[in-house]
């Protein structure tokens, strides 16, 4: 720790070497990790726990999730992932401009993992796909007609939000719920979402608002909005999404599952804190931006844009569990 | 920084350079105080803040204690005693005890023990300290409320039901674990990466091994329960139904999550209590360390082991048969490791040219009250024992004998040892003594009796109680009184110490660890130049000097040369 004079400026007072500057930032940002790991560790432990003591919930409720948004946000991630160990090399060799267009697509990324996302929870917020307390799959339907528009109210918000509510009385009948149902058996639920794309349009009257729907110039939406589960009499349909299980085998028609918002719970859980977390390195992203385009770092110097890579491909980490543990379930 | 290179060393005649330019007075205002990025400092502003929270944490003790001097009503109502001892516990662990010895003595020492200028992440340091102070203030802010009345450790469905301010207390331990968190983090990067040149791993204090057994589970566990209130929170504010029967969820999850930190935080607490005495035990028997590597290796023992026996809180909440078999042997285990440290301080004793100062009286303290500490927790490991001791008097008397009797009596001692280093002041020997035999015979009194207590069948954290009790309640209450006025005598001389103490010699004890090679207040920068580490428990390298009124390195008297 002697000799001062020879401390560039981004050296600490209390470093020898720049080295030894990067190890310990580089340490001190893999232990952070490992924190988080564990944060998350906690909530992947509840899934473990409750689906192992409830497979049935996950392999119900899981379908109500739209696999082709998981699955597009897990591209975007996955991308931004790349750009950012681009950006980082970028540093490393000082090219400074390249850096800030890199981090610049990262941050957009970021961005366009929010937006799905939205679209998925404005969804489940709609149809009561909740959690605990929150959970009344039927107040929607309540909303427009009550419970016997329940499986094709899907369709019946994604159309009648923006057109015409009324849709949904004609789209109620039972034939819909059924067709449903049997395509997700043809298929054994490989994708639930698109499956509910067509299944109405088999259904005659709501082919219409489907065809429609590309008008509301977010076809996404469409997609997520999976009918909800049913509640009360219309749940004959569900028999088809739980054939193989039949826990509540009772004469009257409740297939759900019961608790099945435990799902939903925990779905909003660990989507919500990781949520937190892209927003958390999506924040350091812009602040290392900013201080590339300050000119902060050099090829000697450019320890925060690793470290903040390091913190971004963790966060992209998290997501590529969660997708297949949520959205992929049985 | 490196400014006060030029002033350090130019002071005026009459008064030696230490004090013209020291840590303490190298920047003057409330400001530069409150944006430092000197761990000394930072040290310092922790342990004013800890010494507050102990004084809070102790009121509610001695009201907790006041009402248990008549079965029924004494001085207050049920509800508001609930909320004592929630408070009493709650404010006890989280504010004082956890950061206690690592964050307060840690950060003052650490650094200087490894001949560093500081801690890896200065700014990181001074952010666990604001983290800690936001953590407090919603403690606060709910005892202001009206308090908490779930005991502190939050058990659902009872927390998520209660009508008390669950949330603020929650969210505050909640960022509490952050602080600690960024505190171990911390700890360890500077361990690994800021050691001087000759300190090899086992040429480290013992204490920077305790201090980085603690880190690890800092960094390890607390997340576990940072997720844990948060689910708790979201149980609470938006019913998410996990830990609610009601909505299908499984309180007993709850516990599992809530012990599995909080029983490593245990180990969190009583970990860097064993370093302070590892460093207190060698220089006041004047011998070298005894068995330095099993003293070593058994804190990372203890940690690792520590993360394995969190089931052995939940032995009557219905865990299976083989789960309840398991976590009873791997708590015997545990034992293990802590007799070895225990043996290791006996053994250094022994023969020892052993000086009675007071950090040594809290070292044997310690040595005795963690002994029955620790051995009356095997009893609450065998589980036919804990099924008539769970959750009685015992099990508090216990953990009142590992957390007081270890972790603050251990805290004592270090801030004794390490006090003269701190303020350049020395206190009264002779008072120092009277406390600390208060401190002894009160805590005995309080809690030897709650071992009785509660082997009879006293619930703990009940209200009332049969008059069956009543005169073991007194003599505890009792005791309680005179732990306080101990405390009383030790806030009065070591005040009287700081204002009119005799200046201290940079070395008064004669240790060897590198913190005791910087002038009585260390400068700014800790050391101009890294010192070349030694044995840190070899005092041929020190003696005796009658003129100074303290030790004097052989080295340095030598040649000043060596130190380079």
């Amino acid at each position: 720790m002697s000799g001062h004079s020879s401390h560039p400026d981004y050296l600490g007072h209390h470093y020898d070497t720049p080295e030894q500057q990067f190890d310990s930032g580089s340490l001190g940002m893999w232990l952070f990790l490992a924190t988080e790991v564990l944060l998350f560790a906690g909530l992947f432990c509840a899934y473990a726990i409750y689906r192992s003591h409830h497979p049935e919930i996950f392999l119900y409720a899981h379908q109500y999730l739209d696999k082709n948004m998981g699955a597009l946000n897990t591209a975007v991630l996955i991308f931004s992932s790349f750009t950012m160990a681009m950006a980082v090399r970028m540093a490393q060799l000082g090219k400074n401009n390249h850096v800030v267009t890199l981090l610049t697509i990262t941050l957009l990324c970021g961005f366009g993992f929010l937006g799905v996302k939205k679209v998925e929870y404005e969804a489940k917020w709609k149809h009561g796909l909740l959690w605990g307390k929150k959970f009344h799959p039927e107040e929607h339907s309540a909303g427009a007609h009550g419970t016997e528009a329940l499986h094709d109210a899907g369709v019946t918000t994604a159309a009648g939000v923006t057109t015409a509510a009324g849709v949904a009385t004609a789209a109620g009948g039972a034939g819909a719920s059924h067709d449903t149902g049997a395509s997700h058996d043809a298929a054994a639920m490989p994708a639930g979402a698109t499956d509910h794309g067509a299944a109405p349009a088999t259904g005659g009257s709501t082919a219409a608002p489907v065809g429609i729907n590309p008008a509301n110039a977010d076809p996404m939406a469409v997609r997520s909005n999976i009918a909800p589960p049913p509640a009360g009499p219309a749940g004959l349909a569900e028999n088809a999404f739980e054939p193989k299980q039949k826990v509540n085998s009772h004469a009257t028609p409740k297939e759900r599952p019961s608790n099945v918002h435990i799902f939903f719970g925990i779905y909003f859980l660990m989507t919500g804190l990781h949520g937190v977390h892209v927003i958390a390195g999506m924040s350091a992203i812009a602040w290392v931006l900013w201080r590339t385009m300050k000119g902060h770092f050099s090829a000697q110097y450019s320890t925060p844009v690793h470290l903040v890579g390091l913190y971004w491909h963790l966060v992209d980490l998290v997501w590529i569990y969660l997708f297949p543990l949520l959205y992929l379930v049985g | 920084m490196s400014a006060n290179h030029t002033t350090y060393g130019g002071g005026t005649p009459g008064a030696p350079a230490w004090e013209q330019d020291n840590y303490l007075n190298h920047t003057h205002g409330l400001k530069s105080w409150l944006t430092t990025l000197d761990h000394k400092r930072i040290g310092l502003m922790y342990l004013i803040c800890i010494l507050a929270s102990f004084l809070l944490g102790g009121l509610f003790a001695l009201l907790v204690r006041t009402e248990h001097l008549t079965p029924g009503r004494t001085i207050v109502d049920a509800d508001l005693y609930n909320q004592y001892f929630t408070l009493h516990g709650a404010v006890m662990i989280f504010l004082f005890i956890i950061p206690g010895i690592p964050a307060a003595l840690g950060n003052f020492v650490l650094p200087l023990m490894l001949g560093a200028k500081d801690v890896a992440f200065p700014r990181l340091n001074l952010t666990s300290w604001y983290l800690w102070v936001i953590g407090a203030i919603f403690s606060v802010v709910t005892i202001a409320l009206g308090g908490v009345d779930t005991g502190w450790t939050f058990y659902t469905p009872y927390s998520t039901t209660t009508a008390t301010h669950v949330i603020p207390v929650t969210l505050g331990v909640f960022i509490l674990g952050f602080s600690s968190i960024f505190t171990g983090l911390n700890f360890i990067v500077t361990i690994h990466k800021l050691r001087p040149k000759g300190m090899t791993w086992f040429k480290m204090p013992l204490f920077l091994w305790a201090v980085y057994a603690t880190a690890l589970i800092q960094v390890l566990a607390t997340p576990v329960l940072g997720i844990t209130l948060l689910l708790l929170i979201a149980e609470r504010a938006m019913g998410i139904g996990i830990f609610d029967p009601a909505l299908g969820g499984d309180p007993v999850l709850f516990q599992h999550f809530f012990w599995f930190y909080s029983h490593p935080a245990v180990y969190i607490m009583i970990l860097p209590a064993m370093g302070v005495i590892s460093e207190v035990i060698a220089p006041f028997s004047r011998k070298t360390i005894f068995g330095y590597k099993f003293i070593a290796y058994s804190s990372i023992a203890i940690a690792a082991f520590g993360f394995l026996v969190w089931g052995h809180h939940m032995f009557t909440s219905g865990q299976s048969a083989l789960g309840n078999m398991l976590f009873s042997a791997l708590t015997f285990s545990v034992s293990i490791p802590s007799a070895i440290k225990v043996f290791n301080w006996l053994s250094t004793m022994y023969k020892g040219s052993i000086s009675l100062k007071t950090p040594m009286l809290y070292a044997l303290a310690f040595m005795f009250l963690f002994g029955i500490g620790g051995l009356t927790g095997l009893f609450l490991g065998a589980l036919a024992v804990d099924v008539h001791l769970h959750d009685t008097y015992f099990v508090v008397a216990h953990f009142h004998y590992v957390m007081f009797g270890g972790t603050v009596i251990a805290f004592l001692a270090g801030l004794h040892y390490w006090w003269p280093k701190m303020f350049g002041r020395m206190y009264s020997e002779k008072w120092g003594a009277v406390a600390c035999a208060l401190i002894f015979i009160g805590f005995n009194v309080t809690f030897f009796t709650q071992f009785v207590l509660g082997s009879q069948g006293m619930p703990r954290r009940y209200y009332n109680y049969l008059p069956m009790y009543t005169s073991y309640h007194q003599i505890s209450t009792v005791g309680s009184y005179i732990m306080g006025l101990g405390f009383v005598i030790c806030a009065i001389y070591l005040a009287h110490s700081l204002l009119a103490g005799k200046k201290a010699a940079a070395n008064p004890w004669g240790s060897v660890t590198l913190e005791w090679r910087t002038p009585p207040i260390p400068p700014h920068d800790n050391f101009d130049k890294t010192p070349l580490a030694g044995d840190p428990y070899d005092y041929s390298q020190v003696r005796w000097d009658a003129k100074t009124g303290g030790y004097v390195w052989v080295d340095e008297q030598s040649s000043a040369a060596v130190a380079g």
